[in-house]
């Protein structure tokens, strides 16, 4: 067993926590609230899903009374379509890869005892946990939850008498996301500093781990984006409520005028969009380090290009904030600005393209030991790939004003953005469930589960590029009864029985969540042989992650296969091996 | 018995962005205040400084953003029904004089939340000189800067509201035209984001009264200092650009 050299005991911010309500429920510990914002993920995903689940079981069923729920009408459609994007991208896809993982080992692997703002950590979850109970809430006022899309386009979103659901339903959508912008700015507030200020003794940034960089560049993107978001929400909500007109131009609603006049419905797609495409990579951007992460551990190689990928998360988040006006090339925006959005959206598949090659890089030739993380990590390398091809068509603007409203493009986001962070969160479970909880998950159902979801994937999205190839529009919450679709019917049932089985394989994950927490087999420090610092230190780490101890750091973060180690690993802390071979 | 100098020099701690090669600061160590759990002074105040640096960055964007729609809404045209032509309807206000009013007292406020942050400093730098039984430092005027700060910054809030009465006054409403409703907004979120240092103000008094260390207070002091110098700044920029770029 190699000997990790530790410095001065570290001090700890605060003391550990005595009582139920302190330690599990108003806690400042990290990792706890790390889990808090994994379970709230968890939540809204099952909300998200069955959403989802209705919407496809109406695509094919129209006329189907649903238990409860009755006859789905065209606006409860929409309805549906709108929360079950906005509760995906913020409340999953943001909060779970950052706030849930970021949160719990961002401290461990820069060997801090725990975030810069621990109070301000706290108040980030349950500002965070405020947003979706006011974003669920919605469903449940007068007129119910908005119609609005995800994206709120106005002037649809910008009064309240432009449908059922517009109303406080439509104001409740807008706070919540006001409430998520100020919990994910506390957050990011919180994921810089500590990357910056309290990496361990030899902790350079060069050899920081991948995720560590991943969720660093993630903060910088949020912090940057979110605030755009809120000013954005903070305009609506004016027109909405107090007659202003930013976003609402001269407009009849039956027959008569509303009283705005001279706002633009485009100012709003641009602050929108501003905030809109940087959020796709808050979503992918933890993922991708996660995936390089596992990648390395399991192909027992160092990351291939560690520099590279390292500029290519860098290059990835500067473009991210130069593309957004790729997805406004339906607004009639001059074709000159449309070129240069769309030689921008292409460039980014430059350091896209570097990160996917060096994945490969890693794999090959690696001695791979196919485990459970491994599989959903190359499963996020196919999903990126998968979904990834489909870029470079919609970033031509005269292909995207074709694709743009139909099936290509929810094919396209929900491979690539979609699915494939969520890959990233199952892999990062199976891989880090141990360290979080003590216990092995149940490799069995975890390959189950892999199997299940992986060809459902597929089996769901695949089809709908070839769906709107041939020009199905999206959003319509029944086409059944149009003539020239009439052949599309049968691969829109194929998708939804897919999604029925893909849906049903989430169960065996559930299951074996819940299982392995209480009856998983124990496990050890470091099961997976890892070099990062949060394998060296006991499982789950104390309170104050080392024990009283702050780890020296010798090594980069992807030391396997060292010539001349006594093992295929050499551990970050471990004495230092020479220059990185 | 000794006698010192009040003026005392304390390296003013960096904000760290190490980059490659170079190694982050070692935490720990001794310090006035660093009672268990608590590093040393200088890096609570390097990281403090830091996650106020940070936590501007979003407040900036969201004035670059209000900027962004403001420059954008006032170069529109709206389609008058009754005539089915494109018109503009910008319709500049004449700012209420009070804003200079308001301006002034913001400015002397900055000068005087400064004082208070050096005035604190100073305290906090000879603290372990002062708390020597046997050492004395001598008697010095103490001016209640930060209550002065205070009294100044609940000033510029009220003048604030007048100028929104006064602009009422004149006709000019949320929505009586699209610039009025920028003045409205901009003047507003300004207002709140410096409710915020008024609170942080509120905080580094009960800081205070709570017998909190010298060092402590002056890293509460020292943040606030740091907002409302950024609060004033953006204060003149909000008022050049409604006033020249109307």
């Amino acid at each position: 067993m190699a000997t990790h050299e530790f410095a001065a005991q570290e001090s700890h911010a605060h003391a550990a926590p005595q009582g139920f309500v302190r330690k599990w429920v108003f806690s400042l510990d990290h990792k706890v609230i790390g889990l808090q914002y994994y379970f709230l993920a968890l939540a809204a995903v099952l909300v998200g899903m069955f959403l989802s689940l209705l919407m496809r079981i109406h695509l094919i069923w129209p006329t189907l009374a649903l238990p409860l729920l009755g006859d789905i009408k065209p606006e409860t459609y929409l309805t549906l379509v709108t929360m079950h994007g906005t509760i995906m991208v913020f409340f999953v896809l943001t909060t779970a890869p950052q706030g849930g993982f970021g949160n719990y080992f961002l401290p461990i692997q820069i060997g801090a005892p725990d975030m810069a703002f621990p109070v301000l950590n706290m108040l980030s979850f349950w500002t965070t946990l405020l947003g979706f109970i006011v974003m669920i809430a919605a469903f449940f006022v007068a007129g119910g939850a908005p119609l609005h899309g995800w994206t709120g386009y106005a002037p649809l979103s910008a009064m309240q008498s432009t449908g059922p659901g517009e109303g406080l339903g439509a104001d409740l959508w807008i706070i919540s996301i006001a409430i998520f912008c100020i919990g994910a700015l506390m957050g990011a507030l919180n994921f810089i500093t500590t990357t910056l200020d309290m990496r361990a003794k030899g902790m350079t940034m060069m050899r920081l781990p991948l995720t560590v960089w991943a969720w660093f560049v993630t903060a910088i993107l949020g912090l940057l984006a979110f605030g755009v978001l809120l000013s954005a929400g903070i305009l609506l909500l004016m027109d909405r409520n107090l007659g202003t007109s930013f976003f609402v131009p001269l407009v009849t609603i039956n027959g008569q005028l509303t009283g705005h006049k001279g706002g633009s419905p485009l100012l709003w797609q641009h602050l929108f969009w501003f905030f809109g495409h940087p959020e796709v990579y808050i979503a992918i951007l933890p993922a991708m380090g996660m995936c390089s992460q596992l990648l390395s551990v399991f192909s027992r190689k160092p990351i291939f290009g560690y520099k590279a990928m390292v500029y290519a998360i860098l290059g990835i988040g500067f473009l991210g904030f130069m593309v957004w006006g790729h997805h406004m090339f339906m607004s009639g925006m001059s074709p000159y600005t449309a070129f240069a959005f769309s030689i921008m959206t292409m460039g980014i598949g430059v350091p896209s393209a570097i990160k996917t090659f060096n994945w490969l890089g890693t794999l090959m030739r690696g001695r791979i030991r196919f485990t459970s993380p491994m599989l959903f990590a190359i499963g996020f390398v196919s999903l990126f790939v998968s979904g990834g091809i489909s870029g470079p068509f919609l970033a031509q603007p005269v292909l995207d004003i074709q694709l743009h409203d139909t099936y290509f493009v929810p094919a396209h986001f929900h491979l690539i953005m979609g699915v494939a962070s969520i890959f990233g969160i199952f892999a990062a479970t199976y891989y880090w469930f141990p360290k979080m909880f003590g216990r092995m998950m149940s490799e069995s159902m975890a390959r189950w589960h892999f199997w299940f979801s992986f060809i459902g994937t597929y089996a769901i999205f695949m089809p709908m590029h070839y769906l709107g190839m041939a020009g199905m529009p999206r959003r319509y919450s029944q086409l059944t009864e149009v003539t020239y679709l009439h052949g599309l019917i049968p691969l829109q049932k194929f998708i939804t029985y897919a999604a029925f089985v893909t849906i049903a394989g989430q169960l065996i994950f559930l299951v074996n969540l819940f299982w392995s927490m209480f009856k998983g087999k124990q496990a050890s420090d470091n099961p997976w042989e890892a070099t990062t610092l949060e394998w060296t230190t006991a499982t789950p780490p104390p309170h104050d992650n080392f024990g009283g101890h702050t780890p020296v750091v010798h090594n980069g973060p992807y030391e396997y296969n060292v010539p001349g180690a006594p093992r295929d690993y050499v551990m970050q802390s471990d004495p230092e091996i020479g220059p990185a071979h | 018995m000794a006698s010192f100098s009040t003026t005392a020099t304390v390296e003013d701690p960096r904000i760290s962005l190490g980059d490659g090669g170079i190694l982050p600061p070692i935490r720990g160590g001794g310090g006035d205040d660093s009672g268990p759990g608590l590093p040393d002074y200088a890096t609570r105040l390097r990281r403090a400084r830091l996650g106020l640096l940070v936590a501007l960055t979003p407040v900036l964007m969201l004035f670059v953003s209000f900027t962004s729609a403001y420059i954008v809404r006032q170069g529109l045209p709206t389609l008058d029904p009754r005539t089915n032509t494109l018109v503009h309807d910008w319709i500049p206000v004449t700012l209420p004089k009070l804003l200079l009013i308001n301006t002034g007292v913001l400015i002397l406020s900055s000068v005087f939340i400064e004082l208070a942050r050096r005035q604190i400093k100073d305290q906090a730098a000879l603290r372990p000189i002062t708390a020597h039984p046997r050492v004395s430092v001598g008697e010095q005027m103490r001016i209640p800067w930060l209550s002065m700060t205070l009294v100044l910054g609940l000033t510029f809030l009220l003048g604030q509201w007048t100028a929104w009465r006064q602009l009422a006054a004149n006709g000019f409403y949320v929505a009586t035209t699209p610039s009025s409703s920028f003045v409205y907004l901009l003047t507003g979120a300004h207002a709140i984001h410096l409710m915020g240092g008024v609170l942080a103000l509120f905080v580094a008094g009960i800081a205070s009264l709570l017998r909190r260390s010298a060092a402590t207070r002056s890293i509460v002091v020292d943040l606030t200092a740091w907002y409302w110098h950024f609060m004033a700044a953006l204060w003149i920029y909000i008022l050049c650009l409604l006033e020249f770029a109307s």
